[in-house]
């Protein structure tokens, strides 16, 4: 493969749009005239489990995974997955990552600990990465369920991948209907991502 | 034009254009895709069948009648249809028939991970092995006509990351179209009535085109010979290719494309043009044994797991052993050791959860069965306690009855595994007598493969209305009068009727009736609860039922110290499970809601 591949772990909790994040990343790779592959596991019920998809672009793709420590990007959609993920991350890789969390059923029963917020910085303090509120900004963006979207705004500020391009990947993956809501969560990711994302660096 | 496709939806594009006019299967991860994609499809009949087996009886029907068909399944399917697997190689038919048969490496959402290829040397029946997408799209069309030119069906076997990946591939705009005139029914007992007479002509029929088909296999285009360093060649198929060749991308390949019959005379010329031969093979060692049978020293299994799915990585340490690439630096970070894990669990407003909770309460043994609700088994529901496969809940339970146990024992089975092979048990229930309480779970469509429709669900899998199953007259015709409807939401009449059913002495059936929580109908009605912080004495009850909607809250109890309870309103779907658990009533019912006007 060329110098131009790119691998994206893509992580969140069943329900959240994971998939469908992954998607738009995928779309996004064959509208720039990359080489495609994308993979993911459907498991058993649908809501409340760890969901991952990878996807890689290149000139050329063989394997449809790649491996842990080979990721130049993990976009997680909930806290606790993008610890579970950071592993997949290449030394210079980075991760953008919504501060929302879900607690497991675990957590709730009182058998093991959400990590602390103190202990969240500590796994990030060597990592290059990017808290995004996404879910409050898909919130005041009008639809909590574009929490996804609002992490590839950031993602599409992180890439320089131009609004034309993520209109076009975002049309072909997304209802018509709710086409607006998503436009308008991937102006609010773009936005945090230049207002906030540089104090990062 | 250039798409990025599923595997399953390329094999779906692949038959449509090979002009598959009949194709039938039952829902199983990872092949569940395949029909629905085909079902959109003009010029092609597709069903959901009760089973695998009836799949491809129905498969081999339209085949006889001179039409390409094809039944799909998971590779457990298999097990159910191979009765008709066996019988369909020796008669073959009159037009192309193709078994789509999906394997799940890894058992991401299966009970096991056969290696279906030994089924396809078991019945003689020609494999392929597609390895992306574009492959899935061509081999189709190459399985019809391999089908027909050689009179006898063929598989494509896929694997989770072939049905489950998307690669690049190009539709194929138009489909091969067949006569519109039916043709007449093909008249020949001697093929097509496989009594033993009949069947013992066959059977040596079948071995010459196998013979005929192995040689043949050395010009096929699917099975390629990639020139690279002749220090080792490599042996591979499937997704496996695409591991090994991004890790050893200078080595000479040989890509199987037909894995049954082998194409040995190409594999032997191939084995002396390298130095060092290696087999990279996902589960068991089919082609190494194929191999090394045929004289060819090769190494495989020695060097690369046997068990799971293989990876990129489990590729690489494998040739790290065998010398043929240096050993990687380890990577820069470790995965975070001892975070919470969050495994699959019963979604929000799952109304299985009711059933479980009551279950547990009960403190009976449950024998369970293929379905979303096998997660009854996980703390802190703990309800479920034997779990084999599709079906087998109720003849377990039967059996545990006959042999006697100190405890109460129930089978729990879905509506759709019901109608899949639970029948015949539990017509082995009334035939046998035990007082066996089979309660079936009746969420009203398949749920755990993604909302298939079924016979019990009112409606075909291309949307056309359809008769729908009464379970309950179902139950009475095969001779048991205890036969009771209850909604699972609703835990006082749950826990009183499978009370009155367990005190019974003769069997009885509980048809726990309510939608999937996930049914486009049932998300529109929604309506997340709250919990009464001045109420709640974090006493962590309405958290047994295991619910993801059930967070801790940030105010602690003063008493104990212990958070409260708190609902995340982006999962909860307001099922009331919860509510009616809470000792103090600080989880607010629907009702007051609408009283209190949102508190």
């Amino acid at each position: 493969m060329g110098d131009l591949t790119r691998n994206f772990y893509v992580v969140g909790v069943g329900g959240q749009g994971t998939l469908l994040a992954a998607d738009v990343i995928a779309t996004l790779g064959m509208l720039q005239g990359l080489d495609v592959k994308k993979s993911e596991i459907h498991g058993m019920a649908q809501r409340g489990g760890s969901v991952s998809s990878q996807v890689r672009w290149g000139s050329q793709v063989f394997s449809p995974v790649f491996v842990a420590g080979e990721a130049d990007c993990v976009i997680a959609l909930e806290q606790l997955e993008a610890l579970r993920s950071l592993h997949w991350l290449k030394p210079g890789g980075i991760a953008l990552i919504s501060d929302y969390r879900i607690n497991p059923v675990a957590v709730t029963m009182g058998r093991a600990q959400y990590p602390s917020n103190d202990a969240v910085s500590g796994y990030l303090a060597d990592v290059h990465s990017i808290s995004v509120p996404a879910m409050q900004l898909a919130i005041q963006a009008g639809e909590s369920r574009t929490n996804n979207v609002v992490m590839l705004g950031v993602l599409a500020a992180q890439y320089g991948l131009n609004d034309a391009l993520i209109r076009q990947a975002l049309e072909l993956s997304v209802p018509e209907r709710f086409l607006e809501a998503n436009l308008r969560a991937l102006q609010a990711g773009r936005a945090y991502y230049q207002e906030r994302g540089q104090d990062a660096h | 034009m250039k798409r990025l496709m599923q595997g399953n939806q390329a094999v779906a594009h692949g038959a449509w254009a090979a002009g598959v006019r009949v194709a039938a299967g039952y829902p199983g991860t990872p092949s569940t895709e395949i029909l629905e994609h085909l079902a959109g499809m003009p010029g092609v009949y597709t069903e959901w069948s009760p089973n695998e087996k009836i799949a491809l009886d129905v498969a081999i029907g339209a085949a006889y009648a001179g039409q390409r068909a094809m039944a799909v399944m998971k590779h457990v399917g298999l097990n159910v249809a191979a009765d008709s697997f066996f019988y369909a190689a020796l008669t073959g038919m009159q037009a192309g028939l193709v078994v789509v048969v999906a394997d799940d490496p890894g058992m991401y959402s299966s009970q096991g991970e056969q290696d279906s290829r030994r089924y396809a040397k078991f019945a003689r029946v020609p494999c392929l092995e597609p390895s992306d997408s574009q492959e899935c799209l061509d081999m189709m069309q190459l399985a019809f006509q391999l089908s027909e030119d050689y009179d006898v069906p063929v598989m494509v076997r896929l694997v989770t990351r072939i049905s489950h990946s998307h690669s690049v591939a190009v539709a194929v705009p138009d489909r091969l179209e067949q006569g519109s005139e039916p043709p007449p029914f093909p008249i020949n007992t001697s093929k097509y009535v496989m009594v033993p007479a009949n069947a013992r002509h066959r059977h040596p029929v079948l071995e010459a085109t196998v013979s005929r088909l192995e040689a043949a296999a050395n010009q096929l285009e699917v099975n390629q010979h990639i020139a690279g360093s002749c220090r080792v060649g490599i042996v591979t198929s499937g997704v496996a290719y695409q591991y090994v060749r991004e890790v050893l991308p200078d080595a000479s390949y040989f890509k199987v494309g037909m894995c049954y019959p082998l194409p040995m005379e190409a594999l032997r010329r191939f084995a002396a043009s390298v130095e060092r031969l290696v087999v990279v093979e996902e589960l068991d060692p089919v082609l190494e044994e194929a191999l090394q049978q045929a004289g060819i020293a090769c190494e495989g299994k020695s060097l690369f797991p046997l068990v799971g799915e293989l990876s990129p990585e489990l590729v690489r340490a494998g040739l790290v052993r065998a010398g043929l690439l240096p050993a990687k630096p380890q990577p820069a970070m470790q995965a975070i050791p001892d975070l919470p894990q969050r495994p699959p669990v019963l979604c929000p407003g799952c109304p299985h959860r009711g059933i479980f909770t009551i279950l547990h309460k009960l403190k009976v043994i449950v024998n369970g069965d293929i379905g979303c609700y096998t997660l009854g088994y996980t703390e802190p529901l703990a309800a479920l306690h034997t779990m084999g496969c599709m079906g087998a809940s109720i003849g377990v339970a039967h059996g545990v009855l006959k042999a006697g146990v100190a405890e109460q024992n129930v089978a729990v089975i879905g509506d759709s595994t019901f109608m899949h092979s639970g029948m015949p048990a539990l017509l082995n229930v009334v035939y046998n007598r035990t007082p066996l309480l089979t309660i079936i779970l009746d969420n009203r469509t398949t749920a755990m493969t993604g909302h298939q429709d079924n016979p019990g669900s009112g409606k075909t899998l291309q949307g056309l209305p359809a008769h729908e199953l009464d379970f309950k007259s179902l139950v009475r015709a095969m001779g048991i009068d205890e036969v009771y409807t209850i909604d699972p939401y609703k835990l006082e009449e749950t826990e009183s009727i499978l009370r009155h059913c367990l005190a019974l002495d003769e069997p009885s059936v509980v048809i726990a009736r309510h939608g999937c929580a996930l049914l486009p109908e049932n998300r529109r009605n929604y309506r997340p609860l709250k919990v009464d912080a001045e109420k709640c004495i974090a006493c962590g009850i309405c958290r047994r039922i295991s619910c993801p909607a059930l967070a801790l809250s940030s105010e602690l109890y003063p008493k104990t110290g212990r958070a409260k309870t708190r609902i995340d309103p982006l999962l909860c779907a307001g099922c009331e499970i919860c509510a009616q658990v809470c000792p103090t009533h600080a989880i607010l019912f629907r009702r007051q809601l609408d009283e209190q006007g949102g508190l």
